[in-house]
Parts: C-alpha cells; sequence; structure tokens
C-alpha cells in the first residue's frame, strides 16, 4: 500500500491544532488498519536521504513507541505485537534501520540508533537477529567518521537496553575493543571519541570478565583516564561519568588507579568547568556510598572471600580530600536556597563531605575544624556560611564522645547567629545545623544532653522566632523543632521537657501554616510535619491540649471543603492542604486513641471527623485520597466495633479505592485498612466481604496493578478469615487456587536480583499470612475439613521455601507459624501429614535453634501445636 | 544513553513525613494484625468445657474424667450459659474461682499393681511433700490455688506477666499455669507440671513434651532464682527420670533438697487431663514418705483401715471413680433410722472380713460404719487409694517388685532417658 506518509507526518507537527490533529487522526487509522504497512512505511521515511528530517525524525519516534511503553502491562503487549509480525516486514524494517545508521543527517542516525536498541531488546532474549552485532561491527573500520559514531551510539543504546547475559564473550569482546578503540588517542574525530566513552559507560556492565582481567583492565582505566584530560568538554563529562560508574561497579578493582584518579579529580575539581567538577566530585561520593555500605554490612570485620572488602579509599585520601572539598563549599551561588532545582559545586562538595564524615568518623573532626574557627566569623557571608555548612555536614558519622563537647561551644553561637546573621542563606544553613544538632545528638539514648532545662527555654524561644523569618529560613526552623521533638519520644507517659513549651510551640506552627507566603519552600508543609512529631512524640500532660487541636484542624479542613470556584491552580494546592489536614488528623486519632481515658474524650469527634473525610474523597487528589484513607483506617482501629455504622456510607470509597489501579498507593492503603476494619468490625464486617473479596480477586488477577500492592492483597484474605471465621468457606474456591500458584510462583527465585529477592519475600509473606488466618478462623469450627485438600500444598511451599534456603527472617517467622497454625486448626487429620514434611523436622529445629527472639517464639507455638496435633 | 542525575538530597531529611505516616500506618496494621494472630492461637485451643463431657468420651477413660459430681450440679446453672477458657478462668474471682480451679488438676491414681513397659513408657520422680496446687500468673500478679480451688499465697514472681514491675514480651494478658507443689520448710514451688505457657495451651500435650517445654522454658524466666522484691518465692524444677533401673534408682534413693513424699509416675504419652487418671500414678512405702498408711484425725494410725465412700440414691456405697465402683449397700431401714441421704460422704472401717476378689475384681468388703465423714471432705476416696491402703496394711507393692517388673523386660533397658530434668 504506498501511501504518503510524509506530508503526515509534517503536518502532525504543524502549529495549527486543526491540522496536527487531523494528521493525528490519520496516523491512527493508518495504524489501526493495516499495521505492518504502516510500521514498513514509517522505517522507509526514516531511511530515505531524500526526505526532510523533520518528518524522518518523527518517523522514527513513532516506530520507537510502537515496539516499548513505559507501563508494564502496555510493554508486553508491544513486545508481542512486534514479535507476532511477519518475518519479511520484520527484516524489511530492520534493514531500512541499519541503512539509516551511515545516513549524512545527524538526527535519522540518532534516531534509528535508539530504534535498533528496542528492536534488539526484544529480539534478543529470542535468540533473533544473531548477525546484527557482528553487523554493526564490521561498520566499524573502513567507514565515514560519522558512521563510526552512529554505530559506537547504536552499541552503546543496545548495552542499555539489554541484559548482560544475552550477549555472549566473544561479542562483548569486540564491543568493548571497538568502543576503546573509538575512544583511543588515535580516534581523531571527537564526536566518535564522545560517542564511543557514552558507550562505554552503558557497556560496563558487560565487562565483568575483562575487568578481572588485569591487562585489559588497566587498558581500559588508561582510556578512560585519558578521556578525563580530553580538549573537548563533553568527552571529559562523559569520561568522568565512566569513572562514577566503574567506582560503584567495580569498587574492588580500583586499588592500582586510585591514586592517579585521585589526581584528576582533585584537579577537575580545582580547575575544571562546572559540569565536570561536579562529576569528579560525584566519584568520592559513590566511593563513599560503597564503603559506608560495606563498613554497615559487615560491622567493620571484613571476612570470607566472597565479600567485597573495605579498601579504605576515602580514609587514605582524607588529609588531601577534606581541603579540596572545604574549598568547594565557598563557591556557593547567590539564591540557591530559594531555588529548588539547584545543584552546584558547592552543595556537591558540602554532600560529599557528609558523606566522607559518615565513611570516616571521628577521623574528619580535626581535618575540618580549624576551617570552621577561621571562617565562621569572618565579614564575608560566603565563609560563614562555609564554615556552618561544613560543621553541619560532619555531625553525622562522628561519635557522640567526640562531637559533643563542640556542640556545646558552637549551640549558642549557632542561636545567636540564627537571630542576628543579616545574611538569609547563613540563617538558613545555621537552621538546618540546629536540626542536624538535635537529629543526631539529642535524645535518650545520649548519654549527655546537649538540651538541659537551662538552655531549652533559649532554643525554643529562637527557633519560634525564627519561624516568623523568610520561608527558606523558618522552613528550617521548623525542621530543627521536628527533631527537637522526636528527641523526646520515649519520654513516654511521663513528664516529657517540652510539657511546658507545647502550648506555645502548637501555636507557633499553626501560625507558620497561616503565613501568606507558606506555599514557598514547602513551608506549610514542613510546618504540619513538625506539628505532627510533636504530637506523636507528647505525652498524658499535654492530651487535653492536643485534643483542643482536634476542633480547630477540623474546622480547617472544612473550610478547604467549602472553598469554590477554584482556579486549578488553586484546587491543587486546596487538595495539598486537604492532605496535610488529614495526615495531621490520622496522628492525633493515632495518639489519642492509644489510651482510654483520652480515646473516650475523643471519640466524640468521630462522626464530624468521619462526614469531612468522607467529603475529602470527592477531590480527584491521589495524595488527598491516601492520607484521608490513612486517617480511617487510624479511626477504625480507635472506633473498634463501632466502626459499623459508617460502614453503608463509607463502603463505596472503600470499593473505589480497592479499583484505583493508576495510583497504586492509595489502593495499597485502601487494603491496609480493608485490614484495619476486619480486626475493628469481626464478624459484622460480614455483609460487605462478597464486594470487597470481588475487589480483591479482580486486582489480583489485573496485570495494570503495581506489583507491590499483591502482598498485601494476601495478607488481607488472611486478615478477612480470621474476621469472619467459617463464612470465608465460599471464597475458598477463588481464593486458595490463587494462592496456590502465587506460592509456586514465588517458591523458586534462582538467580534473581535483590530486589526481586525482596519482592518475592514480601510475596510469600502475603501468601503465608493467607494461609495463617485462612486456618486460624476456620479453627474449632465444625467445616475445617474443607481445609484438608490444600494442606499438602501448604506443607509443599513450606518445604520448598525451606529448600530454598533465601527466606528472609519476616518469611522464616510467618511460615513456621503457618505449620502451627496447619497442626492446629486440622489436628490428629493433618498429623501424618505434616510428620512426612521436611519443615516440621529440619525447619523447626532450625527455627527452634535460632537467635531471632521472633522467629523462634512462632517455632515453638508450631512445635506445641504438632504436639497437639499428632499426640491425639 | 541519558546522562544519570547525580544531584542528591540537600539540607533534607531523608524521609518524608508523609511517608513516615504511611510506614507508621503499616507497622501499626502488621503489629495488629500479629495480635489478632496471637489470640487466635491462644483463644480456641484453650478452651475447656465445664460441661459434662461428651457421652461417646465416657467409653475412653482416658479423655476425660469427671471427679467431682457433686461441684457439676453446683456450677450447672452458671456453666450452662457459657464455657469458660482459660483466659477467662484467670479472671474468675472469690468462689467462681474456687470452683473452676478445684476442677481442673490432674489427679495421679495409687498404683495398684505395676504397669507394663514402665522403663520405656513411663517417667518418674520423687514427689516432694507440701501442697498440690495451681499457680497461675497473667496481668502482672501471680496465684496459686490448692487442690479444693482456695487461694494459698497471691504474690509477684518472675513468671511471663507475674509480676507488675516486668516489661512483657507479647500481650499482658496471656497467662502461664504450673502444676506445683508448695515445699513449706524452704519455702519453694516445686513445679511438677505445665498446663500453660504464655497462652498457650498444653493440655493436649503428652507428658513427655510439657515436660521438655517446661525444661526449657521455666528458667528463661529467672523464676528459679532466689527470691527478690518482685518475686517472692523461688520456684524449681523436680529432677525426672526415664522409670528405667538408674532413674527409678535415683527418683527412690537419690538425694533432693525437699522432704519427699512417695514417687510419682507419669505415662510419657499421656496428656494432661482433669481429674483422676490411671497415666500418672503414685507410689509409697516408709523409705520414701513419712505417710504411707493414712492417719486419723488425730494423727494416729488406726487399727482398722478407714475408707469415705458416697452413698447412692439405691443405697449403694460408690468410690468417686468414674464409672464408681460398688463397695456395698445400705438398706433403706438404716438409712432412713440415720438421717441420711444420697449423696453423703460416709466413713466406714474395713473389718476383719477384709476385702474378697474375684478375677481381680471387688467382690465384698466387710465395711464397718463410722459416721459422716469431715465437712470439709469435697469427695470419696477413689479406689485405688483404698486398695492402695489395703495392700499396704497386708501386701504393699514394694521397691523390688518395681525394679523386678523393670528388669523382667531388661533388654528394652538401655535406651537413653530422653529427658533429664536438674535444678
Amino acid at each position: 500500500m504506498a501511501m504518503e506518509v510524509t506530508q503526515i507526518l509534517l503536518n502532525a507537527q504543524a502549529v495549527d491544532s486543526t491540522v496536527r490533529k487531523q494528521a493525528e487522526e490519520n496516523l491512527k487509522q493508518f495504524q489501526e488498519q493495516n499495521l505492518p504497512s504502516f510500521l514498513l512505511s514509517l522505517a522507509g521515511e526514516l531511511s530515505n536521504d531524500d526526505k526532510p528530517v523533520e518528518s524522518r525524525k518523527l518517523a522514527g519516534l513513532i516506530l520507537k513507541n510502537a515496539l516499548d511503553a513505559k507501563e508494564q502491562h502496555r510493554k508486553l503487549e508491544l513486545v508481542q505485537r512486534w514479535l507476532s509480525l511477519d518475518t519479511s516486514v520484520k527484516v524489511q524494517i530492520k534493514a531500512c534501520l541499519l541503512k539509516t545508521i551511515s545516513s549524512h543527517a545527524p538526527d535519522a542516525r540518532s534516531t534509528a540508533s535508539q530504534v535498533i536498541a528496542k528492536v534488539a531488546g526484544i529480539e534478543l532474549p529470542h535468540k533473533q537477529w544473531p548477525e546484527l552485532i557482528g553487523t554493526l561491527l564490521s561498520n566499524i573500520h573502513q567507514l565515514p567518521a560519522h558512521t563510526r559514531q552512529a554505530t559506537l551510539e547504536t552499541l552503546g543504546y543496545i548495552c542499555e537496553e539489554v541484559s548482560p547475559d544475552l550477549v555472549d564473550q566473544d561479542q562483548v569482546n569486540k564491543i568493548l575493543t571497538a568502543v576503546v578503540q573509538g575512544m583511543n588517542s588515535s580516534e581523531s574525530n571527537n564526536d566518535v571519541k564522545f560517542a564511543a566513552t557514552r558507550a562505554l559507560f552503558n557497556a560496563l556492565g558487560f565487562a565483568q570478565a575483562n575487568f578481572s582481567n588485569d591487562m585489559e583492565r588497566d587498558y581500559i582505566m588508561r582510556v578512560v583516564c585519558e578521556a578525563t584530560l580530553s580538549p573537548e568538554l563533553k568527552i571529559r563529562q562523559a569520561a568522568f561519568e565512566c569513572l562514577v560508574a566503574i567506582s560503584s561497579t567495580y569498587y574492588e578493582k580500583l586499588a592500582p588507579y586510585i591514586q592517579d584518579i585521585f589526581n584528576i579529580t582533585a584537579k577537575a575539581v580545582k580547575e575544571d568547568e562546572e559540569p565536570v567538577a561536579l562529576q569528579a566530585i560525584e566519584f568520592w561520593s559513590s566511593v563513599c556510598d560503597e564503603e559506608i555500605d560495606i563498613l554497615e554490612e559487615y560491622g567493620g570485620e571484613f571476612s570470607g572471600e566472597s565479600d567485597i572488602p573495605c579498601f579504605y579509599f576515602v580514609k587514605q585520601a582524607l588529609p588531601v580530600l577534606v581541603p579540596m572539598l572545604l574549598e568547594t563549599l565557598l563557591k556557593q551561588e547567590e539564591d540557591q536556597d530559594q531555588d529548588e532545582g539547584a545543584w552546584n559545586i558547592a552543595m556537591a562538595g558540602g554532600t560529599c563531605l557528609g558523606l566522607v564524615a559518615r565513611t570516616v568518623g571521628d577521623d574528619v573532626v580535626p581535618l575540618v575544624m580549624p576551617f570552621i574557627e577561621e571562617n565562621l566569623t569572618k565579614p564575608d557571608w560566603r565563609q560563614r556560611e562555609a564554615a556552618t555548612y561544613a560543621f553541619g555536614s560532619i555531625l553525622e558519622g562522628p561519635s557522640p564522645d567526640k562531637l559533643i563537647p563542640l556542640v556545646n561551644i558552637a549551640l549558642n553561637f549557632m542561636l545567636t547567629a540564627l537571630m542576628q546573621d543579616p545574611n538569609n542563606h547563613v540563617k538558613d544553613t545555621t537552621a538546618w545545623t540546629l536540626g542536624r544538632m538535635f537529629e543526631f545528638l539529642h535524645g535518650s539514648a545520649l548519654e549527655t544532653p546537649i538540651i538541659t532545662q537551662t538552655n531549652i527555654q533559649q532554643i525554643i524561644t529562637v527557633l519560634i522566632q525564627s519561624m516568623k523569618d523568610v520561608p527558606n529560613v523558618a522552613e528550617k526552623a521548623c525542621g530543627a523543632l521536628y527533631f527537637l521533638a522526636q528527641g523526646y519520644e520515649d519520654a513516654g507517659s511521663s513528664s516529657s521537657p517540652l510539657t511546658p513549651f507545647f502550648q506555645e510551640i502548637v501555636q507557633a506552627l499553626l501560625t507558620v501554616t497561616h503565613r501568606e507566603d507558606a506555599g514557598e519552600s514547602r513551608l506549610r508543609t514542613a510546618a504540619y510535619e513538625t506539628l505532627n512529631e510533636v504530637v506523636r512524640c507528647s505525652t498524658d500532660e499535654t492530651a487535653p491540649m492536643v485534643l483542643q487541636l482536634v476542633p480547630l484542624i477540623m474546622m480547617e479542613l472544612h473550610q478547604t471543603l467549602e472553598a469554590q470556584k477554584l482556579s486549578s491552580d488553586e484546587r491543587e494546592k486546596q487538595n495539598e492542604l486537604q492532605g496535610l489536614l488529614c495526615g495531621c488528623l490520622q496522628v492525633i486519632i493515632q495518639k489519642l486513641g492509644s489510651s482510654e481515658p483520652t480515646k473516650y474524650v475523643f471519640m466524640q469527634y468521630a462522626d464530624q471527623m468521619m462526614a469531612l473525610f468522607l467529603r475529602v474523597f470527592a477531590s480527584r487528589s491521589a495524595t488527598a485520597h491516601e492520607e484521608a484513607m490513612l486517617a480511617i483506617g487510624a479511626l477504625a482501629y480507635a472506633a473498634g466495633a463501632d466502626f459499623a455504622k459508617y460502614m453503608p456510607e463509607f463502603y463505596r470509597y472503600l470499593e473505589m479505592g480497592l479499583q484505583n489501579f493508576e495510583d497504586y498507593q492509595v489502593c495499597a492503603i485502601t487494603v491496609g485498612v480493608v485490614g484495619d476494619i476486619c480486626r475493628a468490625l469481626e464478624d459484622k464486617i460480614l455483609p460487605y466481604c462478597d464486594g470487597i473479596m470481588t475487589q480483591l480477586l479482580k486486582d489480583l488477577s489485573s496485570n495494570q496493578l503495581h506489583r507491590s500492592v499483591k502482598p498485601p492483597i494476601f495478607s488481607c484474605f488472611g486478615d478477612i478469615a480470621l474476621a469472619i471465621g467459617e463464612n470465608f468457606e465460599k471464597y475458598l474456591m477463588y481464593a486458595m487456587p490463587m494462592l496456590q500458584s502465587a506460592a509456586e510462583l514465588s517458591a523458586h527465585v534462582s538467580g534473581a536480583d535483590d530486589d526481586m529477592l525482596e519482592y518475592t519475600n514480601s510475596l510469600r509473606n502475603g501468601i503465608l499470612e493467607a494461609y495463617s488466618g485462612i486456618l486460624q478462623g476456620f479453627k474449632g469450627s465444625s467445616k475445617t475439613q474443607l481445609l484438608m485438600p490444600y494442606a499438602p500444598h501448604v506443607l509443599q511451599f513450606l518445604d520448598s521455601l525451606y529448600m530454598e534456603k533465601d527466606m528472609d527472617d519476616a518469611v522464616s517467622k510467618t511460615a513456621i507459624g503457618v505449620l502451627g497454625d496447619l497442626a492446629d486448626t486440622l489436628g490428629s487429620n493433618a498429623g501424618p501429614l505434616i510428620q512426612q514434611s521436611v519443615s516440621s523436622r529440619d525447619f523447626l529445629n532450625e527455627c527452634l535453634s535460632t537467635d531471632d527472639h521472633m522467629i523462634r517464639e512462632s517455632a515453638e507455638w508450631a512445635k506445641l501445636a504438632i504436639s497437639r496435633a499428632i499426640s491425639f | 544513553m541519558a546522562p544519570h542525575d547525580l544531584r542528591r538530597p540537600f539540607k533534607r531529611p531523608a524521609i518524608s513525613d508523609q511517608q513516615r505516616r504511611r510506614e507508621l500506618s503499616l507497622q501499626r496494621q502488621a503489629q495488629n494484625r500479629r495480635d489478632a494472630q496471637q489470640h487466635a492461637r491462644c483463644l480456641a485451643s484453650t478452651l475447656l468445657y465445664l460441661q459434662s463431657p461428651h457421652p461417646e468420651s465416657t467409653s475412653e477413660p482416658e479423655v476425660e474424667v469427671e471427679v467431682e459430681v457433686e461441684l457439676e450440679t453446683e456450677t450447672e446453672p452458671e456453666a450452662s450459659a457459657s464455657e469458660i477458657d482459660i483466659r477467662q478462668a484467670s479472671k474468675l474471682k472469690g468462689s467462681q474461682a474456687r470452683k473452676w480451679f478445684a476442677r481442673q488438676l490432674m489427679l495421679p491414681e495409687w498404683m495398684i499393681d505395676v504397669p507394663d513397659q514402665l522403663a520405656q513408657d513411663w517417667y518418674v520422680f520423687a514427689r516432694p511433700a507440701g501442697k498440690r496446687c495451681f499457680v497461675v500468673s497473667t496481668n502482672g500478679t501471680t496465684v496459686s490455688r490448692l487442690r479444693n480451688g482456695s487461694r494459698l499465697h497471691h504474690f509477684p514472681s518472675a513468671l511471663p506477666n507475674g509480676a507488675r514491675n516486668r516489661d512483657a514480651s507479647g500481650s499482658a494478658q496471656s497467662y502461664s499455669i504450673l502444676d506445683c507443689i508448695f515445699h513449706e520448710s524452704d519455702q519453694t514451688y516445686y513445679v511438677v507440671d505445665m498446663v500453660c505457657w504464655r497462652g498457650y495451651s498444653l493440655y493436649e500435650c503428652t507428658a513427655e513434651f510439657r515436660f521438655f517445654w517446661l525444661n526449657s522454658k521455666l528458667s528463661e524466666t529467672g523464676a528459679c532464682d532466689p527470691p527478690s522484691q518482685y518475686h517472692r518465692y523461688r520456684f524449681s524444677l523436680v529432677p525426672v527420670y526415664s522409670c528405667d533401673q538408674p532413674g527409678l534408682s535415683a527418683a527412690y534413693t537419690g538425694e533432693t533438697p525437699y522432704v519427699k513424699d512417695g514417687l510419682l509416675f507419669y505415662n510419657k504419652h499421656a496428656h494432661y487431663q482433669t481429674g483422676n487418671t490411671p497415666l500418672a500414678l503414685v507410689w509409697k512405702d516408709e523409705n520414701c514418705s513419712q505417710y504411707v498408711i493414712d492417719t486419723d484425725s488425730k494423727g494416729q494410725i488406726p487399727s482398722q483401715q478407714q475408707v469415705v465412700l458416697e452413698l447412692q440414691d439405691n443405697g449403694s456405697l460408690t468410690t468417686s471413680d468414674d464409672p464408681p465402683v460398688v463397695f456395698g449397700c445400705l438398706d433403706g431401714g438404716f438409712m432412713q433410722k440415720s438421717g441420711l441421704c444420697s449423696g453423703n460422704l460416709l466413713r466406714f472401717a474395713i473389718s476383719n472380713g477384709g476385702l474378697s476378689f474375684a478375677d481381680g475384681k471387688l467382690e465384698k468388703a466387710d465395711l464397718h460404719y463410722l459416721g459422716k465423714s469431715n465437712r470439709a471432705r469435697a469427695f470419696a476416696d477413689s479406689y485405688s487409694k483404698v486398695m492402695f491402703q489395703y495392700m499396704a496394711r497386708h501386701s504393699p507393692i514394694r521397691y523390688d517388685d518395681l525394679i523386678g517388673s523393670i528388669s523382667s523386660s531388661i533388654d528394652q533397658e538401655n535406651k537413653p532417658s530422653d529427658v533429664q530434668m536438674d535444678d
């Protein structure tokens, strides 16, 4: 079918929206009528050097979008669609694409590169297009520079798109050879060099074997280091990006090069342009990240062969690294505190200094203190700010013993500076530093308090005063108060030092929320967050004052719901505020609901509060929904069986939440609230269970719902079963097969990465909690025999989990508990089955002798229940 | 190949308060789920019924034996309303509590013949002399109750939830129940069995398991430590032996910190069951007990054995067993003349005619009426008690007989003992 696509593609980019829409409609029709022909036309357009660049570029983009999508389920559809296309069509399209990378039009080449990578991403896992990489590599040597550039770019995109295990080592070697040659001094074309450097960045994940070979690694490292000295800025930047990636991917191979890299990075930080200097600093931040992880994991004592040891690169570089970073602190930008998107060398340097302090601890202190002492009182604000920032940065990492004497001296100075320094930037950093002091050096775990009877009054007065300052400073002051309050969270029901100031603090925070400019620098959010923390950490003494907050916050929420005729911008702000107010009420409900006397008084507001929450659901903001839902969950927990009276009205919003696939957080929270309601209402939830179960089962079968919601849904089955007992009977035929197939899928995860394993374990935990709830729900009923057919599978699941040896502690605890529940509910009927299972012997014994208190307790339960079951 | 964003969080707490609220909610929900689960696990498994056992259980004497017929009729109006589980029972007060706990102890029969397989299936230990009682710890306090349900002590202890100072791991409502003997001279509770632990019921567990559990759990709590402010009485384990030759000998002759009052034999496979059971046995001789032959109210051994029997509607005189064993019959005239009625507990002496047996069954007893029994008595003697006392006066089972019974199955003897309990 010959169709003139060029004009349509050009029209689709027209300024006139009627023309544009018409063209878009044409394209859509074309695609729907004949997909192969549509794709072929696009590929033809892209590869045709006689066509305008604009139409070629759009043709390529549409092709790319026909192969990949962000949403997982859509992506899978597109992959299937491509795979099922006629082979001859695919061959023609691929030929067009490969032809395009020799084109003289850079935009066409670049677009084709990306499309090739997408096709490779689909076909290589299916062992199709095996000749692709060979074909590309044959381009490398003889052709003009622009083709070499495009070929390298394509290889880079392919490496980004495809998993390393799909490309065999021989081809990896060839790719790396081509890439490194492209970066080499023998290559004279800078565009080729740049493309090669970017390609290396993506290919690093493929180079595992090559980095284990000393000669090959030396060569790669030499070429990368040389590239950092290129006269071309973008090449230097790309080369440093490679170094950053190497520092995290191949940390354990860095030792021979670290001295050279230090010299290179130091020079770049001092002399090079900012984009390059930022990457140079990032190299050290990334090394810090690695060492912090290693030291955290092993507690400083390295043992075992497969583990990565800590090489203490940061500690060794410390005497030169710290002065280098301190120097960057003086290069602040004038308004960086007001600019959300700001990122400059001073910020990067300070952040890196903070990471260095966390990596090396006490050793950083003597290297930083002289800088602070020298600059803290200088007339130039840059020096005062840099000194303060340096101090704030090192407050996490070094020991309290080392820091507390310094903080005791600095505290008073900082309080004065926060009141009197003429510069906003200095005040912002000062308030932030006070917050860091309270975050890390104030709390019941520390022996010598930095906040005492004598200075608490002054600290609070200063912070409250500072909350009237410009928004960015006031926001930091709120933050400092947040951590001040948090330090007293263990005061429990006894007296808190904050009690005398409680009223004043709450009043000041409420005043902040009403400031005209509270929308700037997220000031309003910070004020509510601090209010929440102050409430959370309050004691019984101040419960009457917390109670007084309830009608106040409810009134505010009421007002936001009454507001009429808002612009979309105003509506968005209104929704944000509703979220904050619901969040605040949630915290108050939890606080007052946790003790009987306050709960009793507070529940008089429950009806009104519930009515307000339900009205929030009328808004279209996911955040507001989520917060209202969380608050309702807390209310259900506090109200207990009394919550039943809200169910007729609340139910439809509950269902709505369970159907909210797009905002999966809302869905997840709603699933949690179903659990709250189950425990609150027990069997009174029965009339709503048909609807809830239907929705939950739909959620599970949907491939649109974010996977993180599925484990809580399984747990929720358990909550429901426990609440309604044997009435769960009618759901067994739906729930059990789902649980079984999910169990089978989650039993084996060989070769998965850490994320996948973590997810799998949360899925296992959900499945096991479901089994546990169902088994316990049926206990003592006359219908336990309905569960017998499922018992072999449950035991098999436990056995295979045990054999896999990759459960985390939470799963072990739940799993061994399920064994007990099975024995407890099915009793002697299941006795022989249980005795045959590996779980009842080896797994149980392992759990009984573990150090983990929770696992042992569950195991003891299981042992007891089994002993009863088999002794009948 | 988009360059990665290298901006890091700057002057910001690493976590937002919204995220914190979310996480705190999830934590609360997870905790509530655990509590609900825990509640379910403890709840139904500890249901003990105050109603009569189901009819079918009478055919199986091991399953459940009702002891105190008298109490049964008394409690019926209250009990019929609901079954009382242990958690509720642990909150009962006054006479209610007395009635409930009076029915919960497992009462060993007296050993009137030596069981088969003694070495294989039984444990033995020296019974401490003293008051048999239940010790219940819950809600920050500990109460001990005697066999008739009345309260012996109310005190703080290191048992789970047994004192107010201890931060309870798990719910404060969770309760533990121990079967103990309080030994006056060293003011120590010797624990002979474990019935519930931290809310979990061990009623349906075998003795083997209960002893294992008792042995591993009790010392963890610090209950075996010397008394202190929050732990008024010391608890102590009793050494339990497998009933092979060395075990029996250790129990019989071994030194104990307490005064012995006979030996107790527990069948390893038997559950804890309320009331009389033939799967726990008591045996005594003069070497291991000061009280082999019953004394009268003045502490003297009467010249003739005395028994207490219950008078039935039809005039028959029965033991407290279920089913009851008939020892004789009063004629209606005598009953009318002495103003006796059904349910009365009557004291008799066994006269020179003694007891006669045919095919191992009691055929005839030469009883001599002495009068009504002491009012404090709650129930008649059991058959095994009468028989043991009778044998003690005529042809007692001797220690050598026990040893002999073990040796007769010597080939089984070299099994290692499963449970060794030491102080």
